[in-house]
């Protein structure tokens, strides 16, 4: 398999998401070693162009590129080249024309990276539009699921939070169903866009009902500045309602684990015990972030999978 | 100086004709209209296997001059009018400087003379500058030429102001124009609000935001009188609001988009800007109830919402390209492909909403065949294919999202006051 860009959960193949899943079982095998680098990617060049605040993506793709021999370009874009006037397809075929092979984006607006796609040369990888997809974050939280589980097919998985305005969640929800788990989601009901449930799930207002049984649940980072546009009264009720501690924890199944893309705010979606408690896997997500990045990367390149390692 | 369109089907709505007849222009008048006219002395133009019908009237086109002449200015958008068979343009006063005052209004009908292609009638606002705050000289602009007021692009969104509208606007006898939108609803809503704007992780518009405003300009004209026309309608629920209106005796009337009828919110999905307009592309089942309201005559008009915008309006992130496409030159033939051909409307009924039934809106002297008229007159071949491309328009902008498509419905020849002023192949 090969790809020149990865824009979508939505558009790629179950088969897709099982070749980058196990290659990266591969390319973490070798982030662990006291060696964790090769030479797939040396003499390309990999653009991580930022236009939204990011430490843990950027971070993770910046390594990913470096273990496998780019170099990487960071560039974070404040608002004060929007404010010059430049357009955004004119700034990024700028730094296009000094040779990139890859860009990384990141864009506050839904459909960026498919628009870029379609109007420069280089590959494209989303890591994060607006509210639509982050793939990268769904791929590495479907990695590590099957990491622990051994197994996504029939798995009960509850996506727990702001689910309107929650790209990991649309891309959760791509990833998991295509490879057969079966998907909840659970919030606030002015948190669930409409029509969610015509992607396969079911929909559950309620914490309790919504945890039930479920052998994995992810809890979404909500964001502050909600409540001041009255999707739910307060922070405060928030916790109470959806906020994760471990006495909800029990609503699910004994070994149920519990994962967070970050950044958390603790003691609101997820209390500090949860987090750092046994059943979560929050920095587990993090280390495997990097691998499968990696195996991105390297399938974009047209590597085969088989042949990894020198 | 004689004109004779002989071997034509001639569809005049306002007579109830729909039969092949000659017509016969004398000067710039309609002078006859009957079978197998013989005149030796008149230039003949053969209109066999054509419709004849008469110049069409768009009661909503933005025209961008002055202010945004890089998108279209009033001689382009006359020559895109022209070329799509609309002899009768209302231009909305979205302009910059607005038209909000007489002087600019006076500036579009000698610009519009100037340019002399087709009639630009302007339409001036119900509030100074479009802020919603006050009302400008209504009566100055009706003095100096507007034929209806509207704020469009913007809802009147205080409804005593709407109110006060209404009723001031009796004295004159014409159209407020609304655009319906709760902007605290749309907030920064790019798409219809449904299963496509939750796949797309796009804000969604719902429904109510247009409704709630149809509903309160509906019952505000039924409690203080006045001519209400709501602009570009595109749900179920306001089809069904203004029908209940008409019911009930309300002077209401209803315009739609050919865009609004043939395209739905599933076509976003590759975030082409040419799909994002206000209001949004709606569902399915929301064009199904929009074509049963224009068969009921629940939606009187057919209008085009002409937004001319330029390659840097619109080759952008998805949420700050502009919103609206151009309409002028593609609205005949979806028309006529679906709404004619899928046996939406017939012919006479379809005509209608773009000739009769603006003009009685308008209260112009148009619209119609009947011998006396002014000779504004539409021949055009129903059967015919139009490809869209980017040469097939005259207007200086080209964000249509039916590039590429094949449609039926090609206008033979445009003639204005007795003049040609369009053939197709020709210049």
């Amino acid at each position: 398999m090969a790809f020149k860009h990865l824009i979508a959960l939505q558009d790629i193949s179950k088969e897709d998401i099982l070749d980058i899943l196990n290659l990266a079982k591969t390319f973490k095998e070798i982030i662990l070693k006291p060696v964790k680098k090769v030479p797939t990617l040396k003499g390309k060049t990999v653009l991580n162009i930022f236009y939204e605040p990011s430490t843990r993506t950027r971070t993770s793709f910046e390594l990913a590129a470096k273990r496998l021999s780019a170099d990487v370009l960071n560039v974070a874009v404040s608002t004060s080249s929007v404010v010059k006037g430049e357009t955004l397809i004119d700034t990024l075929r700028t730094i296009e024309a000094m040779q990139i092979d890859y860009v990384v984006i990141r864009h506050s607006i839904s459909g960026v990276p498919l628009f870029l796609s379609k109007n420069i040369k280089s590959s494209i990888i989303n890591a994060g539009d607006g509210m639509h997809e982050h793939p990268t974050q769904g791929l590495l939280d479907i990695f590590t699921i099957m990491e622990k589980k051994k197994k996504i097919e029939g798995l009960k998985v509850a996506i727990v939070g702001d689910i309107a305005h929650s790209r990991v969640a649309r891309s959760n929800i791509w990833g998991l169903i295509k490879l057969g788990a079966k998907i909840r989601v659970v919030g606030p009901s002015t948190l669930i866009p409409k029509d969610i449930e015509k992607l396969g799930v079911e929909v559950f207002t309620d914490l309790k009902q919504g945890l039930k049984d479920v052998d994995v649940i992810n809890i979404l980072r909500i964001q502050l500045e909600r409540q001041k546009k009255n999707l739910f009264p307060t922070i405060r009720e928030y916790a109470m309602l959806f906020g994760i501690n471990t006495e909800k924890l029990k609503y699910a199944k004994p070994d149920c684990m519990v994962m967070h893309p970050g950044p958390m705010n603790r003691g609101i979606e997820i209390s500090p015990n949860v987090a750092d408690g046994e059943k979560s896997v929050i920095e587990e997500q993090v280390t495997n972030g990097v691998a499968v990045r990696m195996a991105v990367l390297y399938l974009m390149g047209g590597g085969k999978k088989d042949e990894v390692i020198n | 100086m004689k004109l004779l369109i002989k071997n034509g089907v001639v569809i005049d709505p306002a007579n109830k004709i729909e039969e092949k007849l000659d017509l016969l222009i004398v000067n710039n008048i309609i002078s006859r209209k009957e079978k197998n006219i013989v005149d030796n002395q008149a230039k003949i133009i053969d209109a066999e296997g054509c419709i004849v019908t008469p110049g069409f009237i768009d009661m909503h086109t933005h025209l961008r001059e002055p202010g945004f002449e890089y998108k279209e200015t009033i001689e382009t958008g006359s020559k895109a009018a022209a070329k799509g068979g609309f002899t009768t343009i209302c231009c909305m006063p979205n302009t910059n400087p607005p038209i909000d005052n007489q002087a600019m209004v006076e500036f579009i009908n000698m610009k519009s003379k100037q340019v002399g292609i087709v009639d630009v009638l302007p339409v001036g606002t119900i509030t100074k500058a479009r802020e919603g705050n006050e009302l400008s000289p209504i009566g100055e602009l009706v003095k100096a030429g507007a034929v209806a007021i509207s704020d469009d692009g913007n809802c009147v969104a205080n409804s005593e102001i709407m109110r006060r509208v209404l009723q001031y606007t009796q004295m004159f006898d014409i159209p407020v124009i609304d655009h319906c939108e709760d902007i605290s609803l749309t907030s920064e809503g790019v798409m219809n609000e449904g299963y496509y704007s939750t796949l797309l992780g796009l804000k969604g518009i719902p429904a109510a935001a247009e409704e709630i405003m149809v509903a309160r300009d509906i019952l505000l004209a039924k409690d203080f009188g006045g001519r209400i026309h709501i602009a570009h309608i595109s749900t179920e629920g306001s089809v069904e609001i203004i029908r209940w209106g008409k019911k009930v005796g309300v002077n209401v009337t209803a315009e739609v988009t050919p865009h609004h009828f043939t395209l739905d919110d599933s076509m976003l999905q590759t975030y082409d800007t040419n799909y994002k307009m206000k209001p949004p592309l709606r569902s399915k089942s929301d064009i199904k109830a929009i074509k049963k309201g224009l068969k009921d005559g629940i939606i009187d008009v057919i209008a085009t919402d002409h937004a001319p915008h330029a390659e840097l309006d619109k080759h952008v992130e998805f949420n700050i390209a502009t919103d609206g496409i151009i309409g002028l030159e593609t609205a005949f033939p979806l028309i006529i492909t679906e709404l004619v051909h899928t046996k939406v409307l017939n012919l006479q009924e379809a005509i209608a909403k773009i000739t009769f039934n603006p003009a009685k809106i308008l209260k112009l002297k148009k619209g119609s065949l009947s011998e006396g008229e002014v000779a504004d007159i539409v021949i055009s071949n129903i059967d015919k294919e139009v490809l869209i491309t980017e040469d097939f328009f005259a207007s200086r902008s080209t964000n249509s999202p039916f590039l590429g498509m094949k449609l039926k419905g090609s206008i033979e020849k445009v003639i204005k006051n007795g003049k040609i002023i369009y053939e197709e192949g020709g210049n």
